[in-house]
């Protein structure tokens, strides 16, 4: 594992097996000193006091050597999404990895997925476990507004837009569920760790 | 109540922001320039986290519907009360910050606190995520808090005069560039561009290059880092950034109070303490 410096009270952590980093994260969350843990797509931001940050790096280290072996991601809440596969890009999509459109439907709803990490807007899940015949790249030319509830994929990603923002990723479909709600303890309904299945509604 | 005559080019509520939530895709958010709002919070004995209004190139014009007690500080704006002390102002008067004749952000703090209603436990407003109250437009009415502890005396101002030099410490992602491109960091005199705001502070100078080509997978960016796009030009990340980003970071700033007060066409420099 690299250990990255990231300013004065922050480390970068990057494990070589980046099916880790969700272990890694739920591991250090109760490290005493740790102030915040930031999982992404290959690595870890971990932030702590300055004085913290060697003790820190050296249990990430030690933790590694354990949490790499099974693997394994921690068991989070699963969640079930109802999708109408209606989406702008369905049909392109599915030509362009050999489908019909049904077939794409099957094979999107066959996937469990994982979320990863979040970014781009709160509550805005990036989530793993896509069907890697499904990996194709994102639009050449993002729409500047895609509508809340819209599922999609880019890359080795699936994800759901949780309120209506500009966007690149192919639309599928869409989904009625409240993604982000403020009244709710954590308000993103897919914060990482969560297991997600998309159901065909 | 504080009423909003005019709230100038961009005023919003800040507070220390909302850090924690960032695994969520949450910015933490919060006054650009910390140390200024602690001050302010604390000469009208404020706790620190309490909120304020953070101003950007002056052109705040608010009035008092009951007596009250203010605190400015920040860039110091002309025809305003006393910079860097309470003041009492009586109930009905309007207070007025005309342009800062250098710096950018300044910050009203008011005996109390600025009630606004919080968002995971922040009066901040994200001008990335839309989170906590909209930036103030004319004719807003904000209430002011209660419970307040002593008054302090004049504080030490934190003046945004000078040469701006930034601390950084190189990292995570130096080795992506050329030796060149890291002398050039340290050793250029930056330009601080027109389209800068809460998000990031964007640099002009020398070409940053890459030492090796690809793309990075999305990796998670805090306020401070100094992130190069594609086009080479520096990317220093305020407190509205987002909470990943698919450029590689250089280096990371150490203090972005000083930065906070960079306007466009100012220059920055930034260094390392290497030798």
């Amino acid at each position: 594992m690299r250990l990255l410096p990231y300013g004065d009270e922050a480390l970068l952590a990057e494990p070589e097996d980046p099916a880790t980093v969700l272990a890694l994260v739920a591991a250090l969350r109760d490290e005493p000193g740790v102030r915040e843990v930031v999982p992404a797509a290959r690595t870890l931001l971990v932030r702590a006091a300055a004085g913290d940050l060697a003790r820190v790096g050296a249990r990430l280290r030690e933790l590694a050597t354990t949490a790499g072996a099974g693997a394994c991601p921690p068991d989070g809440p699963q969640v079930t999404l109802d999708v109408h596969y209606d989406g702008l890009d369905l049909d392109e999509t599915a030509a362009q990895v050999g489908l019909e459109p049904d077939g794409l439907v099957r094979a999107h709803t066959a996937g469990s997925y994982v979320v990863a990490f979040c970014g781009f807007t709160p509550g805005f899940a990036y989530l793993t476990g896509l069907d890697a015949a499904l990996h194709v790249p994102r639009l050449a030319q993002p729409r500047t507004r895609v509508p809340a509830g819209s599922v999609g994929i880019a890359g080795e990603f699936t994800g759901v837009y949780p309120r209506s923002s500009p966007g690149g990723w192919r639309l599928l479909g869409r989904t009625d569920a409240d993604l982000w709600d403020l009244a709710r303890t954590p308000p993103a309904l897919l914060a990482p760790g969560t297991r997600v299945r998309f159901r065909s509604a | 109540m504080i009423e909003i005559l005019e709230p100038g080019p961009l005023a919003t509520v800040q507070d220390l922001g909302r850090p924690g939530f960032a695994a969520l895709g949450v910015p933490r958010s919060g006054a650009f320039d910390r140390a200024a709002l602690r001050l302010a919070n604390r000469l009208v004995g404020n706790s620190d986290d309490a909120a304020a209004i953070e101003v950007t190139l002056g052109g705040l014009e608010i009035r008092l519907t009951a007596a009250a007690t203010i605190a400015l500080t920040g860039a110091p704006c002309p025809g305003a009360p006393d910079w860097g002390r309470a003041v009492s102002i009586p109930a009905g008067a309007s207070v007025r910050l005309a342009m800062p004749p250098s710096g950018l952000r300044s910050y009203l703090a008011v005996r109390g606190g600025v009630g606004a209603a919080p968002v995971l436990g922040s009066r901040s407003t994200d001008t990335l995520s839309g989170l906590g109250p909209d930036p103030l437009r004319r004719g807003d009415v904000l209430a002011i808090g209660r419970g307040a502890g002593e008054v302090s005396g004049a504080g030490a101002l934190g003046s945004p005069a000078g040469d701006a030099i930034l601390p950084i410490r190189f990292g995570p992602r130096e080795d992506w560039f050329t030796a060149a491109a890291r002398a050039s960091l340290v050793g250029a005199a930056w330009i601080v561009r027109p389209e800068s705001d809460r998000v990031g502070i964007r640099l002009d100078g020398p070409r940053l290059a890459r030492a090796q080509d690809g793309e990075l997978p999305s990796e998670p960016v805090l306020p401070g880092a100094v992130q190069v796009p594609s086009d080479g030009r520096p990317i220093l990340f305020g407190p509205d950034a987002p909470v990943t980003g698919g450029y590689p970071v250089i280096a990371v700033v150490t203090g972005l109070d000083r930065a906070a007060q960079l306007r466009p066409g100012d220059p920055v420099r930034f260094s390392s303490g290497r030798g």
